[in-house]
């Protein structure tokens, strides 16, 4: 068994209006900043697991992302994973 | 018999006690159902009040959908028996995968709490069977996270099955289709933004959501019914 860290990146499905990202758009040229566009908003979530090895951890936080941590119908999802050393801080 | 509603508590549900008062206003009875029961007793139908379950963290009603009651609740849905989502009920319900699409921020992050007028799109479901198509009633939402969003696939099947079961008349929130409530396939369960309960009498300010709880009532009266009295 090890640890592995991972980052879940959560972002705004694309085709569905993101009504946080439209209002940070319409706030910024407010500012003087009227050269952006495309913005969204999304979550990262950080967690640690212990999995019998990588692809056992990538399999279990993509079902939990499934199942729990997003909503398919809103968000999409990507996942980076890192190995912890053995002696890592649990 | 009188028809015996139950209302799912979640911790941090708020609107369960207008709900029941609402019922028994209109001929009824009511009882709270807690969220950690795994069994739903003897009710006729369910409701899923307003509120902000486990606190909406992470997403309205992602935590809820998976208490020990709601096993009990898609079971008892699809049974054929009445379900009513009232606006955190409503979310809890698409995420729990009973209804399709998703709830997500109001356009223009704004609050709404006001009292808005809903067109009946269809009487052919638990929620508006004596309602007629095309009254006007006016009825109070009150959410952040009320704007209805699915895949065009999933709103050309709601279209065509005539599953949009209440329309905003002025849309508030940025719903897609100015959805302000829509049903399953069965027609037995159905989820809505807006609050029934709160304009059950003209000193709340309507009385117009009292045909949409009155309907409810009727729908478990004759669930509660036995079948051969049903018959004869």
């Amino acid at each position: 068994m090890a640890w592995f860290d991972a980052r879940i990146d959560v972002t705004h499905r694309p085709g569905i209006l993101d009504p946080q990202g439209a209002t940070i758009e319409r706030a910024l040229p407010a500012l003087g900043w009227d050269n952006v566009s495309e913005v969204s908003v999304g979550k990262s979530i950080h967690l640690r697991v212990e999995a019998a090895d990588e692809p056992a951890a990538r399999a279990q936080i993509d079902e939990m992302c499934r199942r729990l941590l997003t909503n398919p119908v809103l968000e999409d999802f990507s996942l980076e994973l890192r190995t912890l050393a053995e002696d890592a801080p649990r | 018999m009188t028809a015996r509603v139950g209302v799912v508590v979640f911790p941090g549900s708020n609107c369960e006690h207008d709900v029941v008062a609402a019922v028994r206003a209109l001929g009824g009875d009511a009882e709270l159902i807690f969220h950690t029961e795994t069994t739903l007793g003897d009710v006729d139908a369910l409701v899923l009040p307003g509120g902000f379950a486990h606190g909406d963290y992470l997403r309205t009603g992602a935590i809820a959908r998976f208490s020990p009651v709601m096993d009990a609740v898609s079971d008892f849905a699809a049974g054929g028996g009445p379900v009513v989502g009232i606006c955190n009920g409503f979310q809890v319900l698409t995420e729990a995968g009973l209804l399709p699409g998703a709830l997500q921020k109001n356009a223009g992050l704004r609050f709404v709490c006001r009292t808005v007028e809903l067109r009946v799109e269809t009487t052919s479901t638990v929620l508006t069977e004596a309602a007629r198509v095309g009254d006007v009633l006016r009825v109070p939402i009150n959410h952040f996270e009320g704007n209805y969003v699915c895949d065009e696939e999933t709103l050309a099947t709601l279209r065509a099955d005539d599953r949009i079961v209440v329309r905003y008349r002025e849309n508030p929130n940025g719903s897609l289709d100015d959805i302000a409530g829509i049903c399953n396939e069965g027609r037995n369960v159905v989820g809505l933004m807006p609050h029934p309960e709160r304009a059950i009498d003209a000193m709340l300010g309507s009385a117009d959501g009292a045909v949409l709880v009155r309907s409810l009532v009727d729908a478990a009266s004759r669930r509660g019914t036995p079948a051969e009295a049903r018959a004869s």
